[in-house]
């Protein structure tokens, strides 16, 4: 490819939902919140003192600590999947009904339980590749 | 997963395909959660309503409520016929209130289409209690219960004072338990995760629902999802708090928080004492709760007011209950809501009808309020046209509506928030 140094990073973790996606990482230190904290419209975070607050994830590998809020966690990610505008995959350290059912219909793959804290070694812009039926992400620094 | 014999069957077909669609979805999203099985629950709090204009136009164009319960309800891009459901089930509030679409702004057409899906769920069996406290009209689980509920003041109200057991479900994961009677065995249906975290010490007598929601906004936002203990001063509380104190009190901590489930030692169902209430699980922090504490949660929730003429004023969050109503009432009589200024108030219609009985919604109108049911103002995003700066005796709706709706709130107790209905100016201040 280019002269630009490229390294590859491989971490591990568990499958939420199956499948193969790849796509440049969004990244965040800050819990999601679905009802109330995004707009399924355009996929954009619209939560007041959120660090991403006017950023959309649609088409990215969203990488975040978990869910919080409304009991309409799901039902708002189910919403961007219809509109078009769902993150690409997603990665997350906490593990809760909301995110598990908000993932599962939101039909992106999805992971958890990693053996190294993705929040560390993901950056925004970085590609990653996530390959969930086998456990496997790929991330390549840009 | 593991399913026993009656579920696989069910993913297999045996009671039609809306059945086998609902059992796909708990076994994914079981798996997702990393449960082992399911569990039987007879109590389901959900939603499977239409009320805006993407879910009008999805159903026209997809095939009607079947294809909008196939779809929101179920994960099912293929429309299944939906079958009457098969466990007892009442459904949360609404987009709006239907009985008075008008004031909030709502088409008509929106309204008409709102009607035949108010048929259409009513005929699945599901109760249209359209409120977000199922447990102040009549879905009261025991003790022990398995349950699967979702809206966050609902289900933290369903763990800690009920002693039920409830995850914060969704949409579409109530949607499979109706149609099954089953829910993924995990979190707060396990007894482990059921057991508290971190301590928190008064310093001070909480006694009013005013005081428990600045105590539970406080609680949330530094425990998050964990599970706090109460100890009222000096060990005991000095008086025990009533449904409408603690339906405060969760609401507040699943707000700033998402506390699910908490115990009240010497109050709540699982913590006869301390230890009990602890379990054996070690404390990961000892928090204390005085005046300072108290003067940080007021500030927060008052962190949008700046401007003292107050044009909307709205009770009910969570919904109002008849006790509630009744002193609203007697603050507000022989007096009139000023010119400049709205006042709303929000509870279930099956309290509304006893509200009307006993002459509230009289008191309320004459002097130039509204009752209003089904709804409140977050959830349908209808405020009084031209409102800027609100008065709220919810921290939960202080806390979504300024960012919701971009208005100023105001937190105070009910006497401040009729208070500034009646006068157009906000006077309150922490006392």
């Amino acid at each position: 490819m280019s002269d630009v140094a490229e390294t590859k990073i491989v971490i591990r973790g568990r499958k939420v939902v199956g499948g193969v996606a790849e796509g440049e990482a969004l990244v965040t230190r800050d819990r999601v919140s679905g009802w109330g904290g995004i707009d399924p419209r355009t996929g954009t975070i619209i939560e007041t003192r959120h660090e991403l607050r006017g950023v959309s994830f649609a088409g990215k590998v969203l990488v975040f600590p978990g869910a919080k809020g409304s009991s309409g966690w799901s039902n708002q990610f189910h919403l961007t999947r219809l509109m078009g505008v769902a993150p690409a995959a997603m990665l997350f350290n906490e593990m809760t009904t909301k995110i598990a059912l908000g993932a599962v219909v939101t039909h992106a793959p999805a992971m958890t339980d990693f053996d190294v804290d993705p929040l560390t070694v993901i950056a925004t812009g970085d590609w990653v590749r996530v390959d969930a039926d086998n456990g496997v992400v790929e991330i390549t620094r840009r | 997963m593991r399913l026993n014999d009656d579920e696989q069957a069910m993913r297999d077909g045996r009671d039609g395909p809306a059945v086998a669609k609902a059992m796909d979805l708990l076994v994914r999203y079981g798996e997702a959660l990393g449960a082992e099985r399911l569990v039987d629950t007879r109590n389901v709090a959900g939603t499977v309503s239409a009320t805006t204009p993407f879910m009008r136009d999805f159903a026209l164009q997809k095939g009607g409520m079947d294809a909008v319960f196939s779809e929101f309800n179920l994960d099912s891009a293929e429309v299944v016929t939906i079958p009457p459901v098969k466990v007892f089930s009442t459904h949360l509030q609404l987009g709006f209130d239907p009985q008075q679409p008008a004031r909030m702004g709502v088409a008509e057409e929106v309204i008409n289409f709102y009607r035949k899906g108010e048929g259409y769920t009513a005929g699945l069996g599901v109760q249209l209690t359209n409120t977000c406290t199922p447990y102040q009209v009549g879905n009261v689980p025991t003790r022990g219960e398995h349950c699967a509920w979702m809206e966050s003041s609902a289900v933290i109200y369903c763990n800690s004072v009920l002693g039920a057991r409830t995850n914060t479900e969704g949409r579409e994961s109530t949607g499979a338990a109706m149609l099954t009677g089953k829910i993924p065995y995990w979190g707060y249906h396990l007894d482990v995760n059921r057991r508290g975290t971190h301590l928190v010490e008064l310093d001070i007598d909480v006694l009013s629902t005013f005081e428990w929601g600045l105590l539970g906004y406080w609680i949330g936002e530094i425990v998050q999802e964990r599970v706090p203990v109460v100890v009222g001063r000096g060990g005991s509380f000095a008086q025990v708090p009533n449904l409408q104190r603690l339906k405060h009190f969760g609401a507040s901590a699943s707000s700033s928080g998402g506390v699910e489930m908490y115990h009240l030692v010497g109050v709540t169902p699982e913590a006869p004492s301390v230890e009990q209430a602890f379990g054996g699980n070690r404390i990961v922090q000892t928090l204390r709760y005085g005046a300072a504490e108290r003067q940080a949660a007021w500030d927060k929730l008052n962190v949008t007011a700046k401007d003292r003429e107050v044009d909307y004023v709205m009770l009910g969050c969570p919904h109002y209950n008849l006790e509630q109503i009744w002193e609203a009432c007697r603050l507000l009589e022989g007096r009139k809501v000023h010119a400049n200024c709205s006042l709303w108030i929000f509870t279930p219609r099956a309290i509304k009808a006893v509200a009307d009985q006993n002459g509230y919604t009289k008191i309320i109108e004459d002097a130039g309020g509204v009752l209003m049911s089904d709804s409140c103002s977050a959830m349908s995003r209808a405020i009084p046209k031209g409102t800027r700066v609100t008065a709220l005796d919810s921290a939960k709706h202080a806390h979504y509506l300024p960012a919701i709706m971009g208005v100023q709130a105001w937190f105070g107790t009910t006497a401040d928030c009729i208070d500034a209905a009646c006068t157009g100016r906000w006077n309150g201040r922490l006392a």
